[in-house]
């Protein structure tokens, strides 16, 4: 297949480099500033080495990757809440042209799914979006496997800055704030945390498998989620929770019935308290029982194995 | 340890016209140590509509007049209760205690916020009223000081079927107090 990439952030870089390995063609790649497009493939390196050293992948205009030659466009542009833009945008051009579109990028199926689904069912080319929920793990798929209307509720931890503080908190007794300047030191958490500790970028992920398992009965956006996050839960309520063989976790709810984010009280030892950035999701279906799938929520090469799943899947 | 039996009774789980759904309760008899004894007084629960949830028999105790105690939990909706204790008693069984409603779901909640400062008496009355649940434990930790930040741990014993309402009646107090609450898991999720 040939790729054109929307963003060269994390994400957009390793589904771009990896996608030879694949055994795709990456013919264009865009960042906000710029783009490079190749009908016969672009160097992938070299575009890379150039936004190392010049902060851009190339000098054309980042529309002229839209235009560019490919079967499918990856969008890996940062999310965007409301309008969704431009990652709306760019999914809807790429459908207009009958190409197949596969997101990274939460905005369009968490904000617009209606929208989004309407412009697929007029075009020949497919929305597919593991990559928005969950990172590495096939959670999406999963549910497609099934049928939506075999799972009845999803659960799980879904964001690894907020797992990592609270299960930091809870092993070594300190506050918040310590383990929020601890987990930027290392990178775990943004300078600005404000999208993972108050529980935004899980109710988003929680919103799209709301979409999918209510499977076009019911469209879901993230006013239409409950919404805590971890910032005022102190130290000493985590003491307490441990005493009594429990710990707490920000658990995400998605159902047809809508979509609650925030700190659960878990058993400690059980399937929900993973620790450190590690995400579960939990699938309850009418014929099997509880399905378990964790793994590697985040990070740019293991987001970039579910977006080149759906690359496989539209072949 | 109780042996659990199951009667099937068909109410089971069922809701009342008024509403007020299945309740738990327990039921102290005495028997004759003759066989037969026992099986003849658990007929007429089934019978009324009611559903065993345990016998508790105890061999080896013997009550004043040298009968057998068996305490046994059943639930059944609130109005068919006195007609399950008056078969009981024209089937000639000897009921020694009825009535006593059995607390028979526990749910643990944590509290954070300024709990001692917002009258923690007031708040858990309330939670006791509302809701038909009783504390049966609490935890308090206050590193901060009493008029600080502080935590919670409450567990609480709440009558079948209505753990959802407690939970709401916590939540309803805690947006009042400016609290936060952090619930257990109850639809289907663990909670252990």
């Amino acid at each position: 297949m040939k790729i054109a990439v929307l963003g060269a952030g994390a994400v957009g870089r390793s589904v771009a480099e990896l996608a030879g390995e694949y055994g795709h063609e990456v013919t264009a790649v865009a960042d906000s500033r710029g783009a490079v497009a190749d009908a016969d493939g672009v160097d992938v390196a070299a575009a890379f080495d150039r936004k190392d050293e010049a902060g851009s992948v190339g000098d054309a205009d980042p529309d002229d990757a839209l235009a560019a030659e490919y079967d499918v466009l990856v969008e890996a542009t940062p999310t965007t809440l409301g309008d969704a833009e431009p990652g709306f945008g760019h999914a809807r051009a790429a459908l207009e042209r009958d190409r197949h579109v596969v997101l990274a990028n939460k905005g369009p199926v968490a904000e617009r799914y209606g929208d989004l689904r309407a412009l697929e069912r007029d075009s020949a080319g497919d929305v597919l979006f593991e990559a928005t929920v969950g990172g590495a793990i096939p959670v999406l798929s999963t549910i497609a496997d099934f049928g939506p209307s075999k799972v009845t509720a999803a659960r799980g931890v879904l964001n690894g800055t907020a797992n990592f503080i609270l299960s930091r908190m809870a092993a070594e007794g300190i506050d918040y704030e310590h383990v929020l300047a601890e987990a930027q030191d290392l990178g775990v958490a943004e300078a600005d945390p404000a999208f993972d500790v108050d529980g935004t970028d899980a109710a988003l992920k929680c919103v799209i498998l709301a979409n999918v398992l209510s499977d076009g009965d019911a469209e879901f956006s993230l006013d239409d989620a409950e919404v805590d996050g971890i910032r005022d839960v102190p130290g000493s309520a985590l003491e307490l929770a441990a005493e009594d063989g429990r710990t707490v976790r920000l658990i995400g709810e998605a159902s047809p019935d809508g979509v609650r984010v925030g700190p659960r009280l878990v058993p400690a030892n059980g399937t929900l308290a993973v620790t450190g950035t590690r995400n579960i999701v939990q699938l309850e279906t009418r014929h099997a029982g509880r399905l378990n799938v964790s793994g590697r929520g985040a990070g740019g090469p293991e987001t970039a194995t579910a977006v080149l799943a759906d690359v496989g899947r539209l072949e | 340890m109780p042996g659990d039996a199951e009667a099937g009774g068909d109410e089971a789980g069922d809701e009342v016209a008024d509403g007020s759904g299945v309740r738990s309760y327990t039921v102290r008899l005495e028997l004759v140590d003759e066989p037969g004894e026992l099986l003849r007084a658990l007929e007429p629960i089934a019978e009324s509509g009611g559903n065993l949830l345990s016998i508790f028999h105890e061999r080896g105790n013997l009550t004043p007049r040298g009968h057998i105690p068996v305490e046994v939990d059943i639930e059944c909706p609130p109005d068919r209760f006195d007609d399950i204790v008056a078969a009981l008693r024209d089937a000639g069984v000897n009921v020694i205690q009825a009535g006593a409603e059995r607390y028979s779901e526990e749910v643990t909640v944590l509290l954070a916020g300024h709990i001692i400062d917002t009258d923690l008496s007031d708040s858990l009355n309330r939670i006791e009223e509302c809701s038909g649940a009783s504390v049966v434990d609490l935890s308090l930790s206050s590193p901060e000081g009493t008029d600080d930040v502080s935590s919670a741990r409450i567990r609480l014993a709440v009558e079948s079927g209505r753990t959802d309402e407690a939970l709401s009646t916590v939540r309803t107090l805690a947006d009042e107090k400016d609290l936060r609450v952090v619930e257990p898991l109850t639809n289907g999720g663990e909670t252990a």
